[in-house]
């Protein structure tokens, strides 16, 4: 949850008075909220986290984080299926005893 | 070296490392605030690719980790209800109250929704305007702005049936907390990258001065974390104490002073209990009184919940850097990311978990490299 992931404007628009964007995140795009970023263009780049841009970023900067995470399967983390990983966790029960014979 | 291939710029990598081993002469102990980047040096091997004389202290920097229990347990009662739509970040489902999660709330039929984004969540309130809808309003500086403003923008459209479980917490005040404690041996700290991309640095020269620390903001990339440690151990070496901005790329001097706007404007400062650790004072926010139609503890009665921590989890001490998680009995054992005993096992930050990830076959400290041979 406190991963923030850089990501590109592909475009903007106004939404019940908010300027919101879609930003590509290394192929996943997500809806994003520019208010804290105001003056932020299409084809920048920003730190993106929970759907808010934070802080503007290089576009050097964020292709070589972009593509760390990809290797890194971080990117699959954070927008992945939260129940699927959840459930691969352990949410649902494991078999008897388990948990204590590692 | 055992890792240092798999860096991104392995030469770099190399680089930075002969330069922190031609520096150090004794021993030093750092901090890193922030659980992603405990994730990073464990799962990239940094503490063993470093000086023996240089040990990393995984600090307080989770959030789900460092959410009370009496919260995550009020989450679980007002999950429960009917008529709640409770939503979450994903990280929050499987951290354990007294005795469920929220991926058993939901199980047993409690409509519980994750969401990318607080502003999801909203939209979850527009489209269901007989169903109250719970946002879990928990992290850092960095989480906070993005709840603050969703708050924000429920009371300006008039979303009456939207409200937020607050549990946010601030890291300079657990700064003070653990240099004041007895116990303490941080001699240097990483802060927390992101949390000074919104709050920039200001909070942080007072706290170098007064502790005579040195505080290096730090990313959380492998090469960023080499980068920190090198800048701390030249200054501890050098004896000197400063506030030093090692990630300027995410990193302002004055943070994003929009976001900052905001916070002031949506939350007071509020003392706030840290799991495994205690209250701290001033180290948490809640929605100011202008706001508190959209507080879920005012709007629910969640009272008189009785709290539980399983006797075994040392979760506490791993929080505060004074124990590491695979010195702790029930590690690998009773506590597992499929049975945890504490958020530090299974929050996708959480230091417990980082070694049961990427070291829970190699629990002992690993070989470091062989001298070369001449």
């Amino acid at each position: 949850m406190c991963l923030a992931v850089p990501g590109r404007v592909l475009d903007i628009e106004e939404r019940d008075g908010t300027r919101m964007a879609n930003v590509d995140f290394g192929g996943v795009v997500k809806e994003v909220c520019l208010e804290y970023l105001p003056d932020l263009q299409v084809g920048e780049y920003a730190i993106v986290h929970v759907g808010f841009a934070l802080q503007r970023l290089d576009e050097e900067s964020a292709k070589q984080t972009l593509e760390l995470f990809a290797t890194l399967g971080m990117l699959q983390e954070e927008f992945g299926d939260p129940w699927e990983m959840a459930a691969e966790t352990g949410g649902t029960l494991p078999p008897e005893g388990e948990g204590a014979r590692l | 070296m055992k890792y240092i291939d798999e860096f991104q710029d392995p030469d770099l990598a190399r680089r930075l490392l002969d330069d922190i081993h031609s520096t150090v002469t004794r021993p030093w102990a750092l901090m890193e605030v922030c659980g992603g980047q405990t994730h990073t040096i464990i799962r990239h091997g940094i503490d063993q690719l470093l000086p023996e004389q240089v040990e990393l202290i995984h600090g307080p920097g989770c959030p789900v980790c460092v959410t009370p229990l009496e919260v995550i347990d009020k989450a679980l009662e007002i999950a429960s209800r009917p008529g709640v739509i409770f939503c979450s970040f994903g990280d929050m489902l499987r951290v354990p109250g007294t005795g469920r999660d929220l991926f058993q709330v939901r199980g047993a039929g409690g409509d519980v929704r994750v969401v990318y984004s607080p502003l999801d969540a909203l939209r979850i309130a527009q489209q269901n305007p007989d169903r109250e809808v719970v946002f879990f309003g928990i992290g850092f500086e960095t989480t906070a702005p993005p709840n603050a403003m969703t708050v924000y923008q429920a009371r300006k459209l008039g979303i009456r049936n939207f409200s937020l479980l607050v549990s946010h917490v601030r890291v300079p005040p657990a700064i003070e907390a653990i240099m004041q404690s007895p116990s303490c041996r941080v001699q240097g700290f990483l802060a927390a990258g992101h949390v000074c991309s919104v709050m920039g640095v200001e909070e942080y020269p007072e706290l170098a001065e007064r502790f005579r620390v040195p505080i290096v903001v730090t990313g959380f990339e492998p090469l960023d974390i080499l980068e920190g440690v090198r800048r701390t151990v030249a200054q501890l070496e050098r004896g000197e104490h400063t506030v030093d901005n090692a990630y300027p790329r995410a990193v302002r001097p004055e943070g994003n002073a929009a976001a900052r706007a905001m916070l002031e404007d949506v939350f007071e400062v509020t003392d706030r209990a840290w799991r495994g650790i205690g209250v701290i004072p001033d180290s948490g926010w809640r929605l100011s009184a202008k706001y508190r139609d959209h507080d879920a503890e005012y709007r629910f009665s969640v009272d008189g919940i009785q709290t539980r921590e399983p006797a075994e989890c040392r979760s506490g001490e791993v929080l505060q850097g004074l124990l590491k998680p695979h010195e702790c009995e029930a590690f690998g054992t009773l506590c597992t990311p499929r049975t945890p005993l504490g958020a530090t096992m299974v929050s996708s930050e959480g230091a417990c978990a980082a070694y049961y990830l990427y070291r829970r076959l190699d629990l002992t400290p690993a070989p470091r490299e062989a001298s070369p041979v001449v």
